[in-house]
């Protein structure tokens, strides 16, 4: 857990993002490669690989999934490429309407916007549920939580790239359009 | 005449860090002081020429011979660091950029009979600068900060380093223009909040975002184009005026590169004129005719709307990365003489809905931000700090020509990313990577950055080895690479290969060139200092042999000063400085008793004449 190290913070899944920055400045302050320009080469050489690390470290923990993500990776449990069954119904209708929309039919467009806006309000639900687990687990570390928000991880990596891939097609196909 | 050495022992004034804002036309440097950071000396027009002579001339000096000899004169070099043949077709096709052959990695350049690389110009500039600062100092200068648009990418600030040791700088930090601005703008005022740098240069434009808290400078998002200036406007105004006399005059006057260059500064002068009128006229005179054009804002603003709307694009992207709301934006500061524009600062606040900060001289606030830089650098300003960001996405090649991201652009540096590595085929002794950047998804659309080849590796079946990649960008924007092999821990060797920029090896040559040039001017100004004291005592010892002291000599003595006279008239040719100050010391030595009785018979003089 060396980006917790840096910047001197227990390992918790949910973290207070004030605090954060707070920390990250403080440490930036202690450690910045311009407070050591005239320092032994070797000193030099501490402070700009110590910041390498306050700063990834800063990156990866202030958005809370790219931290969740490290969390779980730093506990043995990468990402899985499990695509969500239920969803499949949907997603195979979904592309259906992508062809269409590609082959310029615009009827297509109405349902997808609608897929579309489903899809954000599942996105919004997934992140619910992520954070309501992190503070269960920060309250009593349980390896099962663990594979649970994994599952939530792979869920919403796949949701996001469905919006990703509709945003896409539905703003190429309006710059076509005019 | 003996001589004082004055010893200040140990109280001698540390040198400076100098700041320095190393621009596309112009340059300057500034210091920081106990009050605060000062501007050193007065602006240097970014242009080197070559005189009849072969001296090398930068600055306002070598800006008059862009008119007169304009094929041995190059300005706007900025524009040519860090990049290879292909990357300036276009700019070939608009500035008079006289390019050698053999430029291959490294741009060369033809200015008379001398062939230099953008790095060698732009360490002229460098170098009148340093010279400038060391007189107005007093003290030498060989450190310094050196500011670079925020969006040049490794090579292009690999050669702007390599200028400064060229020009016998280190280098101690390479400060993103932008950035610096924002330090000398927060600096002044103890700002807190959300600010945005608009800063449109002479060639290049940025964008940053940053957050300041409590005296740090935290950069957001950046973004920008390294070929987007007022040279772009320059040039449109030109082409619109070249093709005008064509018509008027029918001749094509394109080809004849002294009258471009008057050309061209008339349209300067119109567009700088724009900022303060409605309206003016493009005049230009050449071969006995004369050029008129009626130019009204309305006009000029039409025209020159492609150009700016292309930065307030930049500054849409910059804002969407920053994660920040247009309402966040607290303030928003304007950087570089292209900001005079009228069109410029209305669209600035149009996008922003903020009025735009245009008290602070735009020509000079990136070197006070430089010398706010070097003073936190030096320890003298305390409790300021930059945390800035990379512009540009770095990744790595991998199967099928496909960019894999390890670093992403607005990350704050120094980062680093460690990837691991190993071999496709049995008994393979050396990896190679691929290192570009750039955010698109395949390598040939990105920038190719370096090939870093790990040799050396014991022949081993295929996927055995594992050779661990440390990326890391430091405090510069610069990349760093090493290697370590996972089994045994022991550091690899990398094998570093450019794909634009000088090596090491050349680079060293360069600076050891200069230094050798150094070696001749000094020499030079021996010599020169040794002659002119020569006449000094030449001319005393003559008028004392027309003196009654001189009669009244032995023979034997004046004949030893007439030998020492006539030795160093024989030696004040050479080129050997110690030799004539021989024959100055001899002839001083011979005259000695002369010029004690001509003083004394000058005191008697002078005494007789008084009344005691």
């Amino acid at each position: 857990m060396r980006f917790y190290q840096a910047l001197d913070l227990p390992p918790r899944l949910a973290l207070d993002p004030e605090d954060l920055q707070r920390r990250f400045y403080g440490k930036s302050r202690q450690w910045h490669p311009d407070r050591f320009s005239r320092a032994p080469a070797a000193q030099q050489q501490e402070s700009l690989e110590m910041t390498a690390v306050i700063n990834d470290a800063f990156r990866t923990l202030r958005d809370p999934v790219q931290r969740a993500e490290y969390f779980l990776g730093e506990h043995g449990l990468g990402p899985t490429k499990h695509a969500p069954a239920e969803l499949l119904e949907e997603v195979f209708e979904m592309n259906m309407a992508l062809e269409e929309l590609r082959s310029g039919d615009e009827s297509a467009r109405p349902p997808l916007e609608a897929a579309r806006g489903r899809f954000q309000h599942l996105l919004a639900e997934i992140d619910h549920g992520l954070y309501d687990m992190s503070i269960r687990y920060d309250e009593a570390p349980d390896e099962s939580l663990l594979h649970a928000i994994r599952s939530g991880l792979d869920r919403r990596r796949y949701v996001s790239n469905l919006i990703r891939d509709v945003d896409k097609e539905l703003e190429s196909n309006v710059h076509l359009s005019n | 005449m003996s001589t004082f050495q004055i010893d200040f022992g140990e109280g001698q004034p540390e040198s400076k860090i100098v700041g320095i804002d190393l621009g596309t036309t112009n340059s300057l440097a500034a210091v920081m002081d106990l009050t605060g950071p000062r501007i050193l000396s007065g602006i240097v027009p970014s242009v080197v020429s070559v005189a009849d002579s072969g001296e090398v001339i930068a600055g306002a000096e070598a800006r008059e011979m862009l008119l007169t000899h304009p094929e041995r004169t190059v300005y706007s070099v900025k524009r040519l660091m860090g990049l290879g043949f292909q990357d300036v077709q276009d700019d070939l096709k608009l500035f008079p950029f006289h390019l050698a052959p053999g430029g291959d990695a490294v741009l060369k350049l033809q200015l008379g009979e001398q062939v230099m690389t953008p790095p060698e110009v732009s360490a002229h500039i460098l170098r009148k600068l340093k010279r400038d600062a060391e007189a107005v100092l007093g003290t030498p200068v060989t450190q310094a900060v050196v500011t670079v648009p925020a969006y040049f990418n490794d090579a292009q600030r690999q050669a702007t380093k390599d200028a400064g040791r060229i020009a016998g700088l280190e280098v101690l930090r390479l400060v993103n223009e932008p950035t610096a601005a924002a330090l000398a703008y927060g600096l002044d005022k103890r700002k807190e909040g959300i600010v945005a740098v608009y800063d449109f240069g002479g060639g290049t434009f940025d964008v940053s975002i940053l957050r300041l808290h409590e005296g740090i400078f935290e950069v957001l998002a950046t973004n920008g184009d390294t070929h987007l200036g007022g040279d772009d406007i320059d040039n449109l105004l030109l082409r619109i005026a070249l093709e005008d006399i064509q018509s008027e005059w029918a001749e094509d006057i394109s080809t004849k590169s002294d009258a471009v260059q008057i050309l061209r500064r008339a349209v300067i002068t119109a567009k700088e004129t724009l900022s303060f009128v409605l309206s003016t006229a493009i005049v230009f005179e050449y071969g006995g005719k004369r050029y008129e054009r009626a130019m009204t804002l309305d006009v000029y603003d039409r025209l020159i709307a492609p150009i700016v709307e292309r930065t307030l694009a930049r500054c849409r992207a910059c804002l969407q990365d920053s994660g920040v709301k247009v309402e966040d934006i607290n303030e928003v500061v304007m950087v570089g003489g292209s900001t005079r524009i009228p069109l410029v600062r209305a669209e600035v606040e149009k996008l922003f809905r903020t009025r735009p900060h245009t008290e602070l001289n735009p020509d000079e606030v990136v070197a006070l931000g430089a010398a706010v830089q070097a003073g936190i650098l030096a320890g003298d300003v305390q409790d300021q700090l930059l945390l800035d960001v990379t512009p540009l996405s770095l990744g790595i090649e991998t199967m099928g020509g496909l960019v894999s991201k390890i670093i992403h652009r607005n990350s704050t540096i120094p980062a680093s990313a460690t990837e691991q590595f190993t071999t496709a085929v049995d008994g393979q002794r050396n990896v190679l990577i691929h290192v570009v950047q750039g955010e698109r998804e395949l390598v040939k659309d990105c920038r190719s950055l370096a090939r870093f080849d790990l040799k050396g590796l014991p022949p081993m079946p295929a996927g055995l080895a594992r050779i661990e990649v440390k990326f890391l960008i430091d405090a510069n924007g610069i990349l760093n690479v090493t290697a370590r092999d996972v089994r045994t821990g022991a550091e690899h060797s990398v094998e570093v290969k450019p794909s634009y920029g000088l090596t090491d090896e050349q680079v060293e040559a360069m600076i050891l060139e200069s230094f050798e040039k150094a070696q001749e001017d000094f020499k030079e100004r021996q010599l020169r200092e040794a002659r002119v004291e020569a006449d000094a005592i030449r001319a005393a010892t003559e008028k004392a042999r027309r003196d009654d002291a001189f009669s009244s000599l032995s023979d034997a003595e004046q004949k030893l000063i007439n030998r020492a006279l006539g030795e160093l008239l024989v030696v004040y040719h050479h080129s050997d400085h110690l030799l004539i100050r021989a024959k100055i010391d001899q002839l001083n030595a011979v005259t000695h008793s002369l010029a004690e009785q001509m003083m004394n018979t000058a005191v008697r003089g002078a005494l007789k004449g008084t009344k005691i």
